[in-house]
C-alpha cells in the first residue's frame, strides 16, 4: 500500500487497527480465563498488559508515516467547520487579508517588472553597456557617450565582447497619410544580433547595409508595420520615405522590441548617416554601446582588454584621445528616479499589510482564548502540546492563503489601473505582470502573514496550565490576554499614525506648492515641437524658413505671439553649458554650469518673464554682429554679486560653444538684460536643484553649420487669446505639409505634471492612511468588545455594588483611551523617522510641522473614541442578575 | 516483574523479524512467542508491539493478510518479505557480531586487571 493508498483508504486502516487489538484482548482474555482467572478480572488484566487501547492506537498511527498528512488534512477540515461555523469572523479576517497581500502584491508587481526583472532579451547578463571615461571628471562628471570612430576601433580589435552601437534619431515618415514624426533608431548591423532578438519577418542588418554608400535599408517596427502596411507581409521589399530619404524595408522586428526602454518605429544603419559630425573623435553626437560578452569571457578580463586598445588610440590620437578611456558595466535598465517612489510605495502597503496581519492576529487571539476550555479538555483527552500549535497555525495558515489567493485575484485586477494612474510613464511599463515571482512572493507573504497571526494564540492556548483552565471555566482567566490585546491595539494606532501623518505631510506639501510662483504666466501657451520638412533641412538656410513658420503662425486668429525655444520649462530635457566669469580660467573644468536656451526675441513676451534689467533680443541680434546673452537673477547674483550686470562680459568655453566651432579659449558674450528666474525644474525641484542659474541666447545666433542639429530641439511656444487647445487644428493645417507637429502640451498641463508624482503619493498615501485607520478602528473595537465581554461578570458586580452606567462606561473607555494613546505615542516616533525618509525621497516635501500632527492626531483620536464607544455602551447597560449568574 | 530485563533499543525489531520469519503469525501469538522464547526474562511491553509491527509493515519488511485461525476467527496475520528477510539476515549477522564483542571485551577484563 502506498502512501496515498494508506491516506484514501484511512476509514478502512482505522477499522482493521480497531479489529486488530480487539482480537489481541479476546484472545488475552480466553486464555487467562483458560488460567482459572474470572471474566473480569481477565479482561480487566488483559488491558494493563497491553496499555490504553487509545495511546498504542495513537502509536500505531504515527507508525503508518504518513501521519503529519492525515492530521493535517484532519485540522483543516477541522479549521473550514470552524469558519462556517463563524462565518462573520471568517469574512472580515479573509477581507482583512486579502486587502493586505492584495495591495502588497501590486506594488510587488510594479517593483518587480520595473525593478527586480532582468532585461528582455538573451541571456541578459552577459550584456554590458560600454562608455568612454575621461581620467579627469568635469561638473558633468567623467562617462561619456561614445565616439562613432572609437567605437569602430574598439569593435574591430575586441577579442572578448561582440559590440552594437546604436544612437535615437527620430523623424518625419512620409506617405500618402501625409507626414508622421515617429521616433527611429540608428543602429549597427551587430544590434540584433547581439541582443538576441529574432525577427519575425524579413532579415536584420547584414555588415555590408552599415556603410555611407550602401543601398538604404531599414526595419520597422511591428507596431509601424501593422499601422502603415496592414500587417502584410509583402511590406519586405516595398519602401518607406523618412526624413526625406526613401528606404527599403527588409525586416519587421518582434513586437514590443525596446533598445533599452527605447520605442522606435524605424531603425537604419548607422554607418548610413551621413552627418560629418559622426565621425569625428570630439564634439560628435554620443552614441550608446551595448556589447555581449564571449562565451567564457569574464567581465574583468573584457575590462582589462577595453584599457589596452584605449590606451593604444590615446597614442594614435592625442588630441582627441589624451586620458581617455573606456570602460564596460552591466547593461542595466534605465528607469531614472522611479525606483526611490516605488520601495517608499512598497514600504507603505507593508505597512498597511502589517496593521491587517495585527487586525487579523487580535481577531484569532481572541477566539483562542474562548476556546481555552475546549483546548484544555483535548490536552486532558491525549493531545500532546505539539499537535494543537500545529492545529492552530493550520487554522491561520489556511485563512492566510485563503486571503492570499483573493489577494493574488485583487492584484491581477488592480495592476491596470495602477500602472494607468502613474503620473507620466512608467519605466519598463510592458514588463509588468503577474508572473510567476509575484504568486511566489504572494504566497510567501501569506504563509508569513498567516504564520505571525497564527503565533500568538497558538503558543499561548496550549501553554495554560490545564487544570486552571478546566476549573476557571473561561471566567478569570480573560486579565491574561489583556497585555498581549493591548500591544496589539497599540501597534495597529502606531502604524496608522505613520501613515496618516505622511499622507498629511505630503497633502500639506502640495497645498503649497500648488501657490509657488514657476516664474511665467502659463496660462494660454501652447508648447508644440515641429519636424521641419526633410527638405528645407537639406538646404540651408534654415533660418529663413523657422522665421516663415513663425510669422505664418502669428497670423492665426487667437494667436499673440510666438516664439521658438530650445528647453521648455517643466519638460523633460535640458541643455547645461560652463561659463567663465573671466577670459581664462585657471582649471576649466571647475567652471560654474547654467542651465542655457536658445530663443527667438518674442519668447520672454509668449511665456510673460518679467524683465529686471536692460533688455531682451531683437532681430538685430543675428549672426556676425555682437554675441549676446540675458541671464537671470539667479546667474546675476552668482556671477557678478551686487554689481550691475548689463554690459558686463561672461566667456563661454569653446569645447561645448554653440556660437563657433574653434576648440581653443573662450567665446565672449555680452550681457544686455536680467530676467527673472523660471522655476524648470518643476514647482517642487527647482529649490533643490543642482543647476539653477540660467542664460538665454539668440537662437540666430548658432553657428550656421550646427542648426540643422539645433532645428531638431527647437519648440514652437504659442500665446493664445483663446483656449490654447483650440488652435491645435489650425496650426496644423497651416504649418503641416512635409513637415509634422508632435509632442503638443499646454504650459498648464506641464505645471500641472510637475506636481504629478506627488499628487499621485498623495492620493496613494491618502488611500492607505484610509485603510490604515478604518482597519486600526475595526481592531480597536473588536478587541474591546471582547475584553468587556470577559468583564461582563465583574462589571455586574460593580453595578450591584453602586456603580453608575457612566462610571462603567467611562472605565471602558479609559481602557480604550490608554491604549490609543500608548499608540499615538509610539506613532509619532514612527511618524517623525517616517518623515524624514519622505523628505529624502520626495522633491519638495516639507518637513512635519506641528500643524501636521495638530491635524491628524484629533481625527485618530476621534475615529478611535467612537469605535469604542460602542462596547463602553454595551458594558454600561450590562444587567448585574443576568451577569452574576453566567456560567 | 522486576527481575526482567527491559529490551535493549531496536532489538524488539530483530525479534518480531525472526519470529515471522518462522511462519505467518498474527499479533498475539507474535507476544506469546517472544513471551515463551525469551522465557519470561526479557520484558516485551505489549503496547510497543503493535506500533511496531505497524512501522515495519510501513517499512514493506512485513506484510499482512486477514485470515482465519484454527478457532475460525478473522486475524491479520504477518509474514517476511523479501526485503524483511534480507534485513533480518542483516540485522542478525550484525547483533552477533556486537555480541561478539561485547564477550570478548567481558571475557578480557579479568587479564586485564592483573
Amino acid at each position: 500500500m502506498n502512501w496515498w493508498q494508506r491516506l484514501w483508504r484511512r476509514k478502512q486502516i482505522e477499522e482493521h487497527l480497531e479489529k486488530e487489538l480487539r482480537f489481541h484482548l479476546e484472545q488475552h482474555t480466553n486464555e487467562l480465563i483458560a488460567h482459572g482467572y474470572s471474566g473480569s478480572e481477565a479482561r480487566r488484566l488483559a488491558r494493563l498488559e497491553l496499555g490504553g487501547p487509545e495511546q498504542v492506537k495513537e502509536q500505531c498511527r504515527d507508525a503508518r508515516g504518513t501521519r503529519w498528512l492525515e492530521d493535517l488534512l484532519q485540522d483543516m477540515r477541522y479549521a473550514v467547520r470552524m469558519f462556517t461555523k463563524n462565518p462573520g469572523f471568517a469574512v472580515v479576517a479573509l477581507l482583512t487579508l486579502a486587502l493586505g497581500t492584495g495591495v502588497t502584491a501590486v506594488m510587488f508587481t510594479v517593483v518587480n517588472g520595473v525593478l527586480l526583472k532582468p532585461l528582455p532579451y538573451h541571456q541578459p547578463d552577459r550584456l554590458v553597456a560600454l562608455h568612454e571615461k575621461t581620467e579627469t571628471s568635469n561638473q558633468f562628471g567623467n562617462l561619456w557617450a561614445f565616439a562613432y570612430p572609437n567605437y569602430i576601433d574598439c569593435e574591430k580589435e575586441s577579442q572578448s565582447l561582440t559590440m552594437a552601437a546604436w544612437r535615437y534619431n527620430g523623424g518625419i515618415i512620409t506617405g500618402p497619410a501625409g507626414a508622421e514624426y515617429i521616433d527611429a533608431i540608428q543602429m549597427s548591423s551587430e544590434l540584433f544580433s547581439v541582443l538576441g532578438v529574432m525577427l519575425p519577418l524579413g532579415r536584420g542588418f547584414r555588415a555590408e547595409d552599415d556603410h555611407l554608400a550602401s543601398a538604404p535599408v531599414a526595419v520597422i517596427s511591428y507596431n509601424l508595420w501593422q499601422r502603415r502596411f496592414g500587417g502584410n507581409p509583402a511590406a519586405i521589399g516595398s519602401s518607406v520615405v523618412f526624413d526625406g530619404q526613401s528606404y527599403a524595408v527588409i525586416g519587421v522586428a518582434p513586437a514590443g522590441f525596446r533598445v533599452n526602454d527605447n520605442d522606435a518605429d524605424i531603425f537604419t544603419p548607422l554607418g548610413q548617416d551621413p552627418s560629418p559630425a559622426l565621425q569625428m573623435r570630439d564634439r560628435h553626437p554620443g552614441i550608446a554601446v551595448i556589447a555581449r560578452l564571449h562565451p567564457g569571457v569574464t567581465l574583468d578580463q573584457a575590462r582589462t582588454e577595453l584599457a589596452l586598445i584605449g590606451r593604444r588610440l590615446a597614442q594614435q590620437y592625442p588630441q582627441s584621445n589624451n586620458g581617455r578611456g573606456f570602460v564596460a558595466d552591466p547593461l542595466r535598465p534605465e528607469v531614472g528616479d522611479v525606483g526611490a517612489t516605488l520601495w517608499l510605495l512598497l514600504g507603505a502597503v507593508s505597512l498597511v499589510l502589517l496593521i491587517a496581519c495585527v487586525n487579523v492576529a487580535s481577531l484569532l487571539l481572541a477566539r483562542a482564548v474562548s476556546r481555552e476550555r475546549e483546548l484544555a479538555m483535548r490536552v486532558a483527552l491525549g493531545a500532546g502540546r505539539g499537535r494543537l500549535v500545529r492545529q492552530c497555525l493550520t487554522e491561520s495558515a489556511l485563512l492566510a492563503l485563503l486571503g492570499g489567493g483573493l489577494g493574488i485575484f485583487l492584484a491581477a485586477s488592480g495592476i491596470g489601473p495602477f500602472v494607468a494612474l502613474w503620473p507620466g510613464s512608467l519605466p519598463r511599463a510592458q514588463e509588468i505582470h503577474l508572473d510567476w515571482r509575484v504568486t511566489l512572493f504572494a504566497i510567501a507573504i501569506s504563509l508569513v502573514s498567516g504564520i505571525l497571526v497564527g503565533l500568538a494564540p497558538a503558543l499561548r492556548a496550549p501553554s495554560r496550565d490545564l487544570e486552571r483552565s478546566l476549573r476557571a471555566g473561561g471566567r478569570t482567566i480573560a486579565g491574561n490576554s489583556r497585555r498581549l490585546h493591548s500591544a496589539f491595539v497599540i501597534s495597529e494606532v502606531a502604524l496608522a499614525v505613520v501613515l496618516l501623518v505622511a499622507a498629511a505631510m505630503l497633502g500639506g506639501t502640495l497645498v503649497q506648492l500648488s501657490s509657488v510662483n514657476p516664474g511665467l504666466q502659463y496660462h494660454n501657451v501652447l508648447i508644440t515641437r515641429m519636424a521641419m520638412s526633410p527638405t528645407t533641412l537639406a538646404n540651408p538656410p534654415i533660418l529663413p524658413a523657422w522665421k516663415n513658420a513663425l510669422e505664418r503662425a502669428r497670423h492665426l486668429p487667437g494667436v499673440e505671439s510666438v516664439a521658438l525655444v530650445d528647453t521648455v520649462p517643466l519638460r523633460e530635457g535640458n541643455n547645461q553649458l560652463a561659463y567663465w566669469p573671466a577670459p581664462t580660467m585657471a582649471s576649466p573644468t571647475d567652471a560654474p554650469i547654467a542651465l542655457a536656451n536658445s530663443v527667438t526675441p518674442d519668447y520672454l513676451d509668449v511665456m510673460r518673464i518679467p524683465l529686471l534689467a536692460g533688455r531682451f533680443f531683437d532681430d538685430d541680434d543675428r549672426a556676425g554682429n555682437e554675441l549676446v546673452v540675458v541671464i537671470d537673477d539667479v546667474l546675476a547674483k552668482q556671477a557678478f554679486g551686487t554689481q550691475n550686470p548689463i554690459g558686463r562680459r561672461v566667456w563661454i568655453p569653446s569645447t561645448s560653444s554653440p556660437f563657433s566651432p574653434v576648440r581653443e579659449g573662450a567665446d565672449p558674450v555680452r550681457v544686455v538684460g536680467v530676467v527673472g528666474h523660471v522655476r524648470y525644474w518643476g514647482l517642487a525641484g527647482d529649490d533643490q536643484a543642482h543647476v539653477r542659474a540660467q542664460f538665454y541666447y539668440p537662437f540666430a545666433q548658432v553657428w550656421e553649420p550646427w542648426l540643422r542639429r539645433w532645428s531638431e530641439l527647437m519648440s514652437i511656444a504659442v500665446r493664445t487669446s483663446v483656449p490654447p487647445s483650440s488652435i491645435v487644428g489650425p496650426l496644423r493645417k497651416e504649418l503641416g505639409g512635409d513637415q509634422a507637429l508632435y509632442g503638443i502640451q499646454t504650459m498648464e498641463q506641464l505645471v500641472s505634471d510637475s506636481l504629478a508624482r506627488q499628487r499621485f503619493l498623495l492620493l496613494l498615501f491618502g488611500i492607505f492612511a484610509g485603510l490604515a485607520l478604518l482597519l486600526a478602528c475595526i481592531g480597536i473595537y473588536g478587541v474591546l468588545a471582547y475584553l468587556t465581554s470577559q468583564r461582563v461578570p465583574e462589571i455586574g458586580v460593580r453595578i450591584a455594588l453602586g456603580a453608575r452606567p457612566a462610571d462603567v462606561m467611562w472605565m471602558v473607555l479609559r481602557q480604550g483611551l490608554g491604549m490609543i494613546l500608548a499608540g499615538i505615542g509610539t506613532g509619532v516616533i514612527g511618524a517623525w523617522a517616517a518623515g524624514r525618509v519622505l523628505q529624502h525621497l520626495v522633491e519638495g516635501m516639507r518637513p512635519a510641522g506641528f500643524s501636521t500632527f495638530a491635524i491628524t492626531i484629533p481625527i485618530l483620536i476621534a475615529a478611535a473614541l467612537f469605535a469604542s464607544v460602542v462596547p463602553a455602551r454595551r458594558a454600561s447597560r450590562v444587567d448585574p442578575m443576568t451577569a452574576l449568574r453566567q456560567d | 516483574m522486576s527481575e526482567k530485563s527491559d529490551l535493549p533499543q531496536g532489538t524488539l525489531d530483530l525479534l518480531i523479524l525472526k519470529v515471522v520469519a518462522l511462519g505467518s503469525v498474527h499479533g498475539y501469538a507474535i507476544a506469546q512467542r517472544l513471551q515463551q522464547v525469551s522465557r519470561d526474562v526479557v520484558q516485551v511491553p505489549q503496547g510497543s508491539l503493535y506500533p511496531a509491527l505497524h512501522r515495519l509493515e510501513n517499512r514493506g519488511l512485513l506484510a499482512a493478510d486477514w485470515k482465519e485461525t484454527e478457532t475460525g476467527r478473522e486475524a491479520k496475520f504477518y509474514r517476511l518479505t523479501r526485503k524483511g528477510r534480507a534485513q533480518l539476515d542483516a540485522e542478525a549477522a550484525s547483533w552477533k557480531r556486537l555480541t561478539e564483542a561485547v564477550g570478548l571485551i567481558l571475557r578480557m577484563a579479568p587479564e586485564g586487571a592483573e
